[in-house]
Order: C-alpha cells, then structure tokens, then sequence
C-alpha cells in the first residue's frame, strides 16, 4: 500500500486486516464525546472532487478532522479538458501548497493512477472513486460492515472466508461492485454479481464472480449471506440498458417478498444513496436487514483508518 | 546538377550483393564492381523500394503544434519513408481541391518525401454530404485516395455512392471502419481488460460489421475499397472471405496493432490510447499471420502526433493516436524477417509496393531496376535500438519509447536525394 491506495487490489489480506482492525479502534474515538485525535496534527488533507459527492466528500471529510488534520476541499466541476484547468496543473498547484496526502473523485476512470504515478506529486493518494473503475475505501467500508455484522465486538483479525456475497444491479459500471469484488476475493469472501445481461461486461473472465441474472434464482439456489443492491444510474435509464424503471425494479430490485427469502442471518447492503422503489424498496430499507446507516458510520471510521495509515508514519508494518 | 554516386555492396532484398548506381533521381546500372566518383560503402545493408505511407497525419494546415509537413516528412524519411499520404482531417479539412493542392505544395517546399494527400470523402468529414472528389483527383494534387479517417463514413448510402463515383478517376475509399453507435465513448477494446478497467469498451464488432457491409457495397457496385488499420481477428476472417470471392479490397493494419495488446491500457497511460484500439493477443497474432499471408495488403502506421499535453492526462481526456514513421520498418523486421516466416521481398510489397499500387502513386514503389526512380531504404537488420522519445516528429507520443526494436534505417534516398544518411536527417530536402 505504502503510499497509495488507489485499488482494493493493492491490499494483501492481511494488510486489508490490519486496515479493518484499526477502524475498529476508529469506531471506538467515534464512540466517545470527543471524536478527536490528534494522530494527524499538521498534516494536511486535500479532497480533490472533480465530481459531486456530498456523501463521500463529507465522510473523508470528517474523518480528516477526527484526526485533526487540516482539511481543504478543493471542487473542480467537469473534466479537465472543458474545464480548462487540467488534472496535472490542479495537482501541482496543490503539491506546491504542501498537501500531505489528496483525496481523489474524479468520473474518468485511472485518474487516481495517473496522478500516483505521472510524478506531478509526491504526496498520499488515496482513490475515492475513479470513473467506473474503482472505490476501494467504499469496499473497506463493506467489509468492515459485514465483519461487524457477523463478528460484534469479537470482529478483529477476521476475515470474510466463506462468506457468501450476491452484488445485484449495474456490475458493468459500478465502482463499488469492481472494488467490493477484489478485497472480498482478498478476504476469502465468494462473490456472485446478479445483473440483466446488458449491465454485466461482455467479457467477465478476468472476474473473480460467478454471474446470475435471475435475482430470485439466485437468492433460492446460492442463499446469499449478504445481498447488495447497487444503484441505477439515472443516465442509464434511457439508454436501453432495460426497458423501463418498473421492470428493473420487478426483477432486479429488492423488496419485501425478497426480504422474507433471505435467511435469517443474512443482511442487505447498499452504497448509498438509494433510489428508493428501484432497486430497493423502503420495507428493504428501512428493515433490521438493511445496514445502510451502518454503512455510512463504518464509512468514517474506515476512512480515518486509511487516512491514519497512509500519514502517520509509524505504522509497525509497511501498510 | 551532377549528382552520381555508387552504392557499394547492397543486398537487394532477399537476393544478390552487387552495387546500385544513381544517378539523378533515377537508377543507372546494378551490377558489381561500379564506380563513380562518389562511392558508399553498404556492406551488411539491406536496400528496399522506398517505404510508403497510405495512412499519416500531418497535422498541417490547422494543428502545426502537432506536426507539419515538413516535420513530419522529415519523420517519414529518419523511418525509411519516401512517399506519405497525409490524411485528410487538417483543419480546415482537406476537403477541397485547395487545401489538398496546398498540402502538396508543402510537401514538394520540404522535399523529404512525396506527399500524396488524401481527400475527405465528406464535406468537414460530417458524414453528410459528399465533397467534390472529383475537383481534389482532376487538382495538381491528383487525388486517387479518399477517406474520412478519424470518421466512419457510415451513411450506407453516402457509401455507396462514393464508392461508385471514384471509380470515373480510379480512386478509392479508404474507410475507417467503426459503426458509431456501438463505440459511443469508447475508450479501449472490449474485452476482458476493460471489464476490469471500467473503461468504456470499443467492441471488435463495431469494426467488423462496417468492413462487411463495405465488401458487400464494393461487389455490388463493382469498386475498389481500401480497409484502414485492420485490428481484429474477426477483420481478418471477413476480409479473407471477401478476396476469395473476388472483392476488390485490400486492407492495412498498423504497426502498433501488430506489436501491442490491451493489456498495456492497466497502466492508464495515455500514450497507450489510439482509435482502433489495442486488441488481445489473438488478434495480433491473427494480424500477423495475414500481413504474412496475403489477406492484409499493406503496412501503414496511421503515425498520429499529438502535443504533450493532450496526453498527459487522465485517460478520458487524451486524444487517440500513436507516432509510427521511424519505427515501422522495425516492427515490419521483427513480424516477417526476424519471426522467420516471411522474406524481405514480403517485406519490401507490404511497405511500398502494394500501398503505392493502391494509391497509384505511380513513381514510388517501383522495383529495384535500372532506369527506376532512385527511392530506396537501406536498413541494417543487425543491430538493435531502443527506441527514444526524442525523433525527427514534433510530438513525443510513441509507445515504444524504452522498447529494443531490431534494425535500423542507416540510409534514405528520396529521388537520388539522401534525405537521410548514416541514420542522420538531411539538413535540407530535396530541391
């Protein structure tokens, strides 16, 4: 990982452990009356967001602050070719101020790769979601959710082996579903990505995943122990990917009968934020099963923990 | 202007060692054991027809940052080049009997190499109207090549009828073969490379379909149709079929097509991005196998300049194209000579025989033989290079930067002219 974390990939099930294992110490700082540490005191954080993301944003965010980092967010609407200020001149103007480490979203894919690797800066980077390619930190998040679920108190130092993991929806332009599927491969996790046809690559054999379109098949034949709903892009709805909202969500969504053929160990997940009556219902979401709001506090926790890895510098290992 | 001098000890191909004179612009004697008062000595050297390029970007008019006639010519020649097509997509576009009467004014100022331009088929490569091909093949210029490269000419109508309409000058259509609506965005083949990217996939059929219906097309109407930068196993197939049933097609792959994959993309360099794109393993191995047996007609390096800055960048955001002049020759070596299954003589047709017959070019391309124009490459096959990002070209954006490629231009005459000797540039063209 040393400096970077630009794919699930980069991480070695064990340093994805370690990373886990910390937030689990993050979660306890985010516990107490006073979320503050002073890990990060005069390092200085910049989220770089190209595209708009409130959610992530603000979760880095936050997680920047709890470890008294200072935080710039520095938002660079469109591309850089219509913006006019390209990806290299905005990353060595932020060098050139000091940025200890950059938090990068930017819709084309590889932009965190060629940041990491152009030379233009020599600080941290860490990918919070490149185009349709990768969303490694929202992977640690579900991992570590799916960790907590099933582990409580006792989730340190485990893995996921042996979990069975149905990812439902747009596998063919879903950072979360690219990125979900290499660390929970790392963790010994199984994955099954569930799609109509048109929403899963034409050639899938470099994943790691075995492929369904059939949701209800899938939760009778496989019984998933974590089922997770991905969301429908909104320009992906006329662009004949499938033939209207309503048979999307007939067929590939979530909903209250679906709920009651999970097993009852099993939850659902969703990245956020979700088109309610699309791809998941409120009963779904709204139900113990659903570990959306989990999601998003593990987001913090997580996120400080890769932030406090990637920085501190005083990390036992080489994570 | 007295300008005689003796090549000594060439080999010619895959034949004899004997000695070449000059003199002028044409070839006077071959035979051993000439003189003149001007000898050069090539021994270990490997003389071939001039190379000749169907498919070059010269970036002028409109994109001079890139490359300009000069420059590029001067590229074309450090690459063994006599003769380039420069495509038609300038700005303002070549579209016209006087943009294409310029560029080949430009080309004869610089005098490194013929430039034969090529002419849009549409107005502003728009797809919607023909352009006047006849005033750009009736200009000086006297355009036999047309092609909206960059574009498909995809109106199968539109098609159609430039397909017929050149046959009154014996022209042809150079198509870009890529169906629109199936490569919208399209950022890398689509494979399984771009599943894991998250790239936008440019699927091999959005090519292969267009070159069926354009075979169909040039049987029906009974025209000649030139297929540019071939690049999948598929194209292949589909072209193979067509010469056996008697189409007149040919079809060019590049050098890069030949040489690189898809999986070089992992790296999201942008130098990596070119329009075809990269393909798998098996296309490049299936390309190969028909540029050596006859299915693919010609090499042409669809060499592409682009300023630094239009690559350096997220991958989205870079422009297509890749240089190709001054390593051709190499990549030719390495696939035909250095594979062992194909001969110099293969060779010499894939990159001046067959382009310059297919463009009519009626003064390159012409075998080694008294009383021919003295367009000739002379190649050390024996040496190895690696290649720098430092060339003749204006712009940096060569992918094998780094690579070892075998073989070296060492000499380049161009009408007599040595545009090129001992693998140094003239200082000046020929006058």
């Amino acid at each position: 990982m040393n400096k970077y974390l630009l794919s699930a990939a980069d991480l070695t099930r064990d340093q994805a452990i370690e990373i886990l294992d910390i937030a689990e110490g993050m979660a306890d700082v985010n516990d107490r009356e006073i979320k503050k540490l002073p890990t990060l005191r005069g390092k200085t954080v910049v989220n770089l967001f190209f595209e708009d993301s409130t959610r992530t944003r603000i979760s880095f965010e936050l997680a920047a602050k709890r470890l008294s980092a200072d935080v710039i967010n520095f938002s660079a609407k469109g591309s850089s070719v219509s913006k006019g200020e390209s990806l290299k001149d905005t990353a060595q103007t932020l060098e050139a101020m000091g940025a200890d480490a950059v938090v990068i979203r930017h819709s084309a894919s590889g932009a965190a790769n060629v940041l990491a690797h152009s030379g233009w800066i020599n600080g941290a980077i860490v990918n919070a979601g490149d185009g349709t390619h990768e969303h490694p930190t929202q992977a640690l998040l579900d991992a570590f959710t799916m960790r907590k679920r099933i582990h409580g108190d006792n989730s340190k130092g485990k893995a996921l082996d042996g979990l069975k993991v149905a990812i439902v929806g747009d596998i063919l332009h879903s950072r979360v579903a690219r990125s979900n599927l290499l660390l929970l491969n790392t963790l010994g996790a199984e994955v099954h990505f569930v799609a109509p046809p048109t929403l899963l690559p034409s050639d899938a054999s470099n994943f790691k995943a075995k492929l369904h379109y059939s949701l209800d098949e899938t939760l009778l034949t496989e019984k998933p122990d974590v089922v997770m709903m991905l969301r429908v892009q909104a320009e992906r709805m006329n662009a004949s990917y499938f033939p209207s909202e309503r048979e999307y969500a007939r067929i590939w969504g979530f909903n209250a009968d679906r709920l009651k053929a999970l097993k009852p160990s099993a939850f659902l997940m969703h990245p956020g934020p979700m088109n309610r009556g699309l791809e998941i219902d409120a009963v779904s979401a709204d139900s113990p099963q659903s570990t959306v709001l989990e999601q998003v506090a593990n987001g913090v926790s997580v996120r400080m923990a890769v932030l406090y890895s990637l920085l501190s510098g005083e990390r036992a290992t080489d994570v | 202007m007295s300008n005689s001098y003796v090549l000594k000890n060439v080999t010619i191909g895959d034949g004899a060692t004997t000695d070449i004179q000059v003199d002028g612009d044409k070839i006077v004697a071959i035979a051993a054991g000439l003189i003149a008062a001007e000898v050069i000595d090539c021994t270990g050297l490997v003389a071939l027809p001039g190379c000749v390029d169907l498919h070059t970007h010269l970036r002028e008019p409109g994109f001079e940052q890139s490359e300009t006639v000069l420059t590029g010519t001067q590229s074309a020649a450090m690459g063994g080049f006599t003769a380039v097509h420069a495509m038609a997509n300038t700005s303002p576009v070549a579209d016209t009997a006087g943009v294409v009467e310029q560029v080949a004014a430009l080309g004869r100022e610089a005098g490194y190499a013929d430039v034969y331009p090529i002419g849009a088929v549409t107005v502003g490569l728009a797809g919607k109207q023909m352009a006047e091909l006849g005033a750009m093949a009736n200009s000086k210029a006297k355009v036999r090549v047309f092609s909206d490269d960059g574009k498909c000419v995809h109106d199968p109508v539109l098609m159609r009828r430039a397909l017929e309409y050149v046959k009154a000058f014996d022209g042809v259509v150079a198509q870009h073969a890529q169906e629109p609506r199936l490569t919208e965005g399209a950022q890398m083949n689509e494979g399984a490379v771009s599943a894991e990217l998250g790239l936008t996939g440019w699927p091999a059929v959005a090519e292969e379909s267009i070159i069926a219906r354009d075979v169909l097309l040039a049987e029906h109407v009974g025209s000649r149709v030139h297929i540019c930068h071939l690049s999948t196993a598929g194209s292949v197939e589909i072209v193979r079929w067509a010469k056996a049933r008697g189409i007149h097609v040919t079809a060019e792959v590049t050098p890069h097509h030949l040489l690189l994959t898809d999986e070089l993309v992992r790296s999201y360099d942008a130098v990596y991005k070119v329009n075809p794109p990269l393909r798998t393993q098996a296309d490049v191995l299936a390309l190969r196998e028909a540029l050596i047996d006859g299915t693919i007609d010609i090499i042409a390096t669809d060499h592409a300049p682009h300023p630094i800055e239009s690559k350096d960048c997220e991958w989205s955001a870079a422009a297509f194209g890749m240089l190709g002049l001054e390593t051709a020759a190499s990549i030719a070596q390495q696939v035909l000579i250095d594979s062992g299954k194909s001969s110099w003589g293969r060779l010499a047709e894939v990159l001046s025989i067959n382009p310059a017959a297919i463009g009519r070019d009626t003064e390159q391309g012409q075998a080694i033989a008294v009383g021919s124009f003295a367009n000739l490459a002379l190649i050390d096959p024996k040496v190895t290079r690696k290649v720098v990002a430092d060339s003749a070209s204006k712009s940096k954006n060569s992918p094998y930067v780094g690579l070892e490629l075998p073989g070296r231009v060492v000499h380049t005459i161009y009408r007599g002219h040595f545009t090129v000797r001992d693998a140094k540039l003239a200082e000046s063209g020929r006058k």
